[in-house]
C-alpha cells in the first residue's frame, strides 16, 4: 500500500524529498506557506560542492569529506558527511541532466570555482544565482509529479502543529493563509524542511519568510534540538532596508580581496595572516577577522581586479545587485562589508538517516543539525538540502508507519501564538546583540533575563539558543566566547542538546557519533 | 524626506476596498518594501491623520528581487516593491495597489495560483535528460530566471485569471524545455499546448516588453519559443 508522506516546506530540501518519495512510489502532500519560487533556496548564490575532479587537481570525495569535517570543528556527524560528500558528484551530474543551467567548461562538464575552506576547485555554479537555477529545474521535475497525482501541493498553507498518538507523529494540522481554514492531515510520516531560524534575529541575509516558527513549535512540543548556538555569520554582507544583502563568497572565489586602510595604505589582512587560503579561509575565521579589524576601521571588499568576462559570465547578478541596492559600481570601487547572520548549523536534531527524536518525524535542509557541525563550508548548504531531502524521504518511505490507521480525531487546542507582535522587534534586538560574532557570558545571561517574560514558542526557542551558547564554555567554530577564547575538546567535543519538557528548557551533552 | 504612502486596502475578498494614507519620513533611497516593513513595525500603526490602522498585509521574502513575492502596482505600474526606490519616483505621493488581474486575498496580497496551474497545463517539464547545447545556454539560463511574480501578466491586455491564455510567462519558461527536450512526442505535445495556451491568444501588443523586474529578455524568448514550437526551427 502506498504511504502518505506530508512534507512541510517546498524549498530545495522539501522538493528533493518530494521527488524521492514519488520515485519510491509513495504519495506526497507538499505543504508550504508560499510557492517554491519564493523559497529561500532561490537566494543561494555561489554554488554547490562536489568533488567532480575535472580540473586536473586530483580532487576526491575523501578530500571534500576532510575539508567539511575540518571546517565543522569536530561537531559534524562523520558518517553523514562521508555519505554526503560521496553522493555529491552523482547528485550534481543528475542536476545537470535534469536541466540546471550550470556554467560549463569543456564540452559538457559543469565548471568549478574556488570556494572558502577548500583548496581544490570543487564548487559547481550557475553564474551567481545557483540556488535559483537549481530550484527552477526541481520545480519543473516536481510539476510532472503534481500532474500525475503523486505530489499534491498545498501552497499558501502554514504548519500549525503536529498530530501525535502516544509518542509517534501521525500527521499535522495546517492552516490556509488565504481562508484561515484549518486542515488536519493524517500521514505515515512528516518531513520538516522549513529552513533556518532567521525570524529569531530579523536582520539576516535570509528570507523574511523563514520565520523559525515551525522549529519553535516543534521545540515547544518536545522535539529535541542540537547545536543551536552554532550560527554562521557570513563574512561579507551589507545592510539594506532592515535586513542584510549577501555579497557572495564567489566574489572572493573569483579573486575579490578583503582589506582595511592602515597608515594610508590598503592592508590585506587575510592574505597576510593566512598565506595559503587568504581571502578564502572558512567563514567562521574570516568573519571573526573582519569583526576584529572592524573594531578599528572599516573593511572593504575589492572586486575591481576581476576581469570583465568574469563579471559577465560568472557573476552577472552581483554587479547589478550592488548597483541597484548600494548605488555602487563594484567594478570600479571597493565596497564596505561586515559580517551578518547567514545560516544556522544547529536546529532540529537528526541522526544520519534524518530521523528526529520523534517516531515518524524527519527533518532535512537548514532546519536540521547534521552535516555542518560548528561551521559550514560555502557550497555545502545546497548540497546538504538536496541530499538530506532524499535521505529523509528514503528513510521515511522505508520505515515510517503511522502509529495507528484509525481516523485521527485529535483537536489541537493549545496552539500558541509564536510571539506577541509587540515583543518581536525586541526579541530580535536582544538576540542579535547577545549572539554576535563574539559573545560573552554576561551579555547572554542579561539577554536570557530580558526575554524570560516573553510569551510564545519563538522566545522559548530564543531561550534555548541562549542557554546552549551559555553552556558551551569554550570557543569553537562559529561560537566564539570572549570569556572562554580556547577550544576545549576535553569537555566540549560534544553535541549540545536542547529539550523542553513543558516547564523548563534543558541543555545536555551527547557524544558526537563515531565514524563507523 | 516626507512622503505620503496611499494604500488601497481591502480586508477580505467580499468586502469593499478603501484608501488609507500613511506618512513616511525617512531616507529617500529606501525601497517601497523597506517603507512597508517600517510601517508594519510601528506599534501602534496609525494613518496619516492619527487614526488607528491594522497592519498592512503584503508578501515580502528576499528583499533583493530573487523571490518575486512583493509584486504590486506602484504608482499604477506593476513592479517589485523591493527594487523600487522612493527617490526614483515622481513626486512625494506613492500609490500602492494590489495586482488587479488576480483574485484579491487581502490588502496587497493576491492569489497567483492560476499562474502555476497554467504551467502545469502546458506540461512544463522534461521527459528526457536535458540536451544542453552550448549556443543556447544564455537563453536557457534567462528562461530559468523567471520569478513567477506576475508583472508581465498584469500589463497584458489578453490575460485574465479566468481565461485560458497563459501570457508571457509561457514563452519565457517553455523555451528551455523546448530546447532541451529529447522526447519527441512530449516535445510535440508541449508545442501544441503552447500554441493553444499562448500563441493563438497573444495579440502581439508587446506590452510585456521592459516590464520584467528581473530584466529577462521576454521578447527574445517569445521569438525563440514561437520559432521552436510553431515554425519548427
Amino acid at each position: 500500500m502506498k504511504k502518505k508522506i506530508v512534507i512541510i516546506g517546498a524549498g530545495l530540501a522539501g522538493l528533493s524529498a518530494a521527488l524521492q518519495t514519488s520515485e519510491n512510489g509513495n504519495k506526497v502532500v507538499l505543504v508550504s506557506a508560499y510557492p517554491s519560487e519564493r523559497a529561500q533556496s532561490v537566494m543561494a548564490e555561489g554554488g554547490i560542492n562536489a568533488a567532480l575532479n575535472t580540473k586536473g587537481e586530483d580532487d576526491s570525495p575523501e578530500q571534500h569529506y576532510a575539508d567539511t569535517i575540518h571546517a565543522a570543528c569536530g561537531l559534524a556527524d562523520e558518517n553523514a558527511v562521508w555519505n554526503l560528500t560521496h553522493a555529491a558528484p552523482e547528485l550534481v551530474r543528475w542536476l545537470h541532466r535534469i536541466g540546471v543551467q550550470f556554467n560549463t567548461s569543456g564540452i559538457d562538464e559543469p565548471d568549478l570555482r574556488n570556494f572558502g575552506g577548500q583548496k581544490k576547485k570543487r564548487t559547481a555554479f550557475a553564474q551567481s544565482d545557483t540556488g535559483k537555477q537549481i530550484m527552477t529545474a526541481l520545480i519543473d521535475a516536481a510539476r510532472e509529479q503534481e500532474e500525475n497525482g503523486a505530489v499534491k501541493r498545498l501552497s499558501h498553507h502554514d504548519f500549525v502543529t503536529l498530530l501525535m498518538e502516544d509518542a509517534a507523529c501521525c500527521g499535522c494540522v495546517v492552516r490556509d493563509r488565504y481562508s484561515g481554514e484549518r486542515l488536519t492531515l493524517s500521514a505515515d510520516a512528516v518531513i520538516i524542511a522549513t529552513g533556518g531560524m532567521h525570524g529569531l534575529f530579523g536582520d539576516t541575509t535570509g528570507s523574511l519568510f523563514n520565520t523559525g516558527t515551525v522549529t519553535a513549535e516543534l521545540f515547544r512540543l518536545g522535539v529535541p534540538m542540537a547545536n543551536l548556538e552554532m550560527i554562521q555569520y557570513h563574512p561579507t554582507t551589507v545592510p539594506i532596508g532592515g535586513k542584510r544583502m549577501l555579497i557572495s563568497e564567489a566574489a572572493r572565489g573569483e579573486g575579490g580581496r578583503l582589506f582595511a586602510m592602515r597608515d594610508g595604505k590598503p592592508w590585506y589582512f587575510m592574505e597576510e595572516k593566512y598565506p595559503e587560503l587568504g581571502n578564502l579561509m572558512p567563514r567562521d575565521i574570516t568573519a571573526r577577522e573582519i569583526w576584529t579589524v572592524r573594531q578599528q576601521s572599516e573593511v572593504f571588499l575589492d572586486m575591481t581586479g576581476l576581469a570583465p568576462d568574469v563579471y559577465e559570465k560568472k557573476l552577472s547578478g552581483l554587479a547589478e545587485d550592488c548597483r541597484v541596492y548600494l548605488g555602487e559600481d563594484i567594478r570600479k570601487e571597493p565596497i564596505s562589508v561586515s559580517p551578518g547572520i547567514h545560516y544556522f548549523m544547529g536546529g532540529i536534531r537528526v541522526d544520519a538517516q534524518h530521523r528526529t527524536g520523534v517516531q515518524n518525524l524527519y527533518a532535512a535542509g537548514e532546519c536540521c543539525a547534521l552535516y555542518h557541525g560548528a561551521n559550514r563550508l560555502g557550497g555545502n548548504s545546497l548540497l546538504g538540502a538536496l541530499y538530506g531531502g532524499r535521505v529523509a524521504a528514503q528513510t521515511a518511505c522505508a520505515e515510517a508507519e503511522s502509529a495507528s490507521k484509525r481516523a485521527v480525531s485529535i483537536q489541537p487546542s493549545n496552539a500558541v501564538l509564536p510571539c506577541e507582535p509587540q515583543d518581536k522587534a525586541e526579541l530580535n534586538r536582544i538576540l542579535l546583540h547577545a549572539l554576535g560574532v563574539v559573545r560573552s557570558g554576561d551579555t547572554m545571561q542579561d539577554a536570557l533575563t530580558q526575554i524570560a517574560g516573553m510569551h510564545g514558542s519563538l522566545p522559548l526557542l530564543g531561550q534555548a539558543v541562549l542557554k546552549s551558547a551559555l553552556a558551551r564554555n569554550e570557543s569553537r567554530g562559529a561560537h566564539w566566547r570572549s570569556d572562554y577564547p580556547q577550544r576545549n575538546d576535553a569537555e566540549f567535543h560534544k553535541t549540545t542538546a536542547a529539550y523542553y519538557d513543558g516547564q523548563t528548557v534543558h541543555i545536555s551533552w551527547d557524544a558526537v557519533p563515531e565514524r563507523r | 524626506m516626507a512622503y505620503q504612502i496611499r494604500i488601497k486596502r481591502q480586508s477580505a475578498p467580499d468586502t469593499k476596498s478603501y484608501w488609507q494614507e500613511f506618512s513616511y519620513d525617512g531616507s529617500a533611497d529606501a525601497s517601497v518594501a523597506a517603507v512597508l516593513n517600517e510601517l508594519n513595525g510601528r506599534m501602534p500603526l496609525t494613518d496619516a491623520f492619527g487614526n488607528p490602522a491594522k497592519p498592512i498585509s503584503w508578501e515580502c521574502g528576499c528583499m533583493v528581487r530573487k523571490c518575486g513575492a512583493c509584486a504590486m502596482r506602484i504608482n499604477g505600474v506593476p513592479r517589485l516593491a523591493c527594487s523600487v526606490f522612493l527617490n526614483t519616483l515622481k513626486g512625494t505621493t506613492v500609490t500602492l495597489e494590489p495586482l488587479s488581474k488576480f483574485p484579491l486575498v487581502k490588502d496587497l496580497v493576491v492569489d497567483r495560483s492560476i499562474l502555476f496551474e497554467n504551467m502545469k497545463k502546458i506540461e512544463l517539464w522534461l521527459k528526457s535528460d536535458a540536451y544542453l547545447a552550448e549556443y543556447t545556454h544564455e537563453a536557457r539560463y534567462q528562461s530559468a530566471r523567471c520569478l513567477m511574480c506576475g508583472c508581465c501578466l498584469e500589463v497584458c491586455p489578453n490575460f485574465s485569471a479566468e481565461g485560458s491564455f497563459a501570457g508571457a510567462i509561457a514563452p519565457v519558461n517553455v523555451y528551455r524545455i523546448l530546447n532541451e527536450e529529447q522526447d519527441h512526442s512530449h516535445r510535440e505535445e508541449l508545442s501544441a499546448k503552447y500554441k493553444a495556451a499562448f500563441f493563438d491568444g497573444c495579440g502581439k501588443s508587446l506590452s510585456c516588453q521592459d516590464i520584467c523586474p528581473a530584466h529577462i529578455p521576454v521578447e527574445e524568448l517569445t521569438v525563440r519559443s514561437n520559432a521552436a514550437a510553431i515554425w519548427r526551427r
